[in-house]
């Protein structure tokens, strides 16, 4: 009796006519869900929280940095305090995409009063809707 | 007169099809960042901006120079916030939370309050800046 004979044997082959379909759908999605725009910031330990919410869009929103050293960045731009208002109130009014959110990217070693300052430059711009942006904990 | 040399094969090879869309999407893959933008919102009262409030619907919340929170007169510690707020809360549904922070307060311990208050649910947050 042979040892190696089998009765038809089932054809256990993933099959690949649809794999290119497949991976185009997948890279569609990629492409589609990418954002290049992305800012270098200024190096800054943000604090945790639990309890935080997303940002609704990406489009509309401003990122100013503080870092430890006191030196603002607002989209990459480093800023003095002084300007702060003016450039937020420029923001504000662009015609293609008026800002909606500020998004605070601060330093959990900061002083408060450093964060009153920033924020008073922000009510000047009216630019109140503000997100303390912080690190999700556990 | 329809009769035709042998026509060459004028078809694209798809067998590297797949191996190209791989290489792309992988690409894409590497470099999509996932949306990383949380933190916790707030809107800021505008310039000029002040109401009169009812003395029994504010809650004051202190953060001296050194971290420590008082709490409508009475220290107690950051996690502890969000059980008695929430209480409070319970009383009386009109509460105002006003946060007042030292000028020497640290960013920090600032943003671990506010946090207590937003797992206590509190919709109404002043903030309020020192003297």
């Amino acid at each position: 009796m042979p040892f190696f004979e089998r009765k038809s044997p089932a054809v256990a082959g993933i099959p690949t006519i649809s794999l290119p379909d497949i991976v185009f759908l997948l890279l569609i999605f990629f492409m589609v869900s990418a954002v290049f725009k992305e800012y270098q910031g200024l190096p800054v330990n943000l604090p945790t929280a639990k309890q935080i919410e997303k940002i609704p869009g990406k489009r509309d929103v401003a990122y100013v940095w503080l870092d430890r050293s006191g030196r603002i960045s607002i989209d990459d731009k480093i800023v003095a305090i002084s300007d702060v208002a003016a450039v937020m109130q420029a923001k504000r009014h662009d015609p293609l995409h008026p800002l909606k959110l500020t998004s605070l990217r601060l330093d959990e070693h900061l002083k408060m009063e450093q964060v009153y300052r920033l924020q008073e430059a922000l009510r000047e711009a009216e630019a109140l809707n503000i997100n303390y942006s912080a690190k999700p904990g556990f | 007169m329809f009769r035709r040399k042998n026509k060459p094969a004028a078809e694209i090879p798809q067998a590297s099809l797949a191996d190209i869309a791989f290489l792309i999407l992988i690409f894409y893959l590497a470099t999509t960042t996932i949306n990383i933008d949380k933190g916790i919102s707030l809107t800021l009262p505008a310039k000029g901006e002040t109401k009169e409030v009812a003395k029994q619907n504010v809650l004051p919340l202190l953060i001296n120079a050194q971290g420590e929170v008082l709490l409508d007169n009475q220290v107690v510690p950051i996690p502890a916030i969000k059980e008695i707020v929430r209480a409070k809360l319970l009383a009386n549904d009109k509460l105002i939370v006003s946060v007042k922070a030292d000028r020497e307060t640290e960013y920090r311990v600032y943003i671990a309050v506010l946090e207590q208050l937003k797992q206590a649910a509190v919709s109404r947050i002043s903030i309020a800046e020192p003297d």
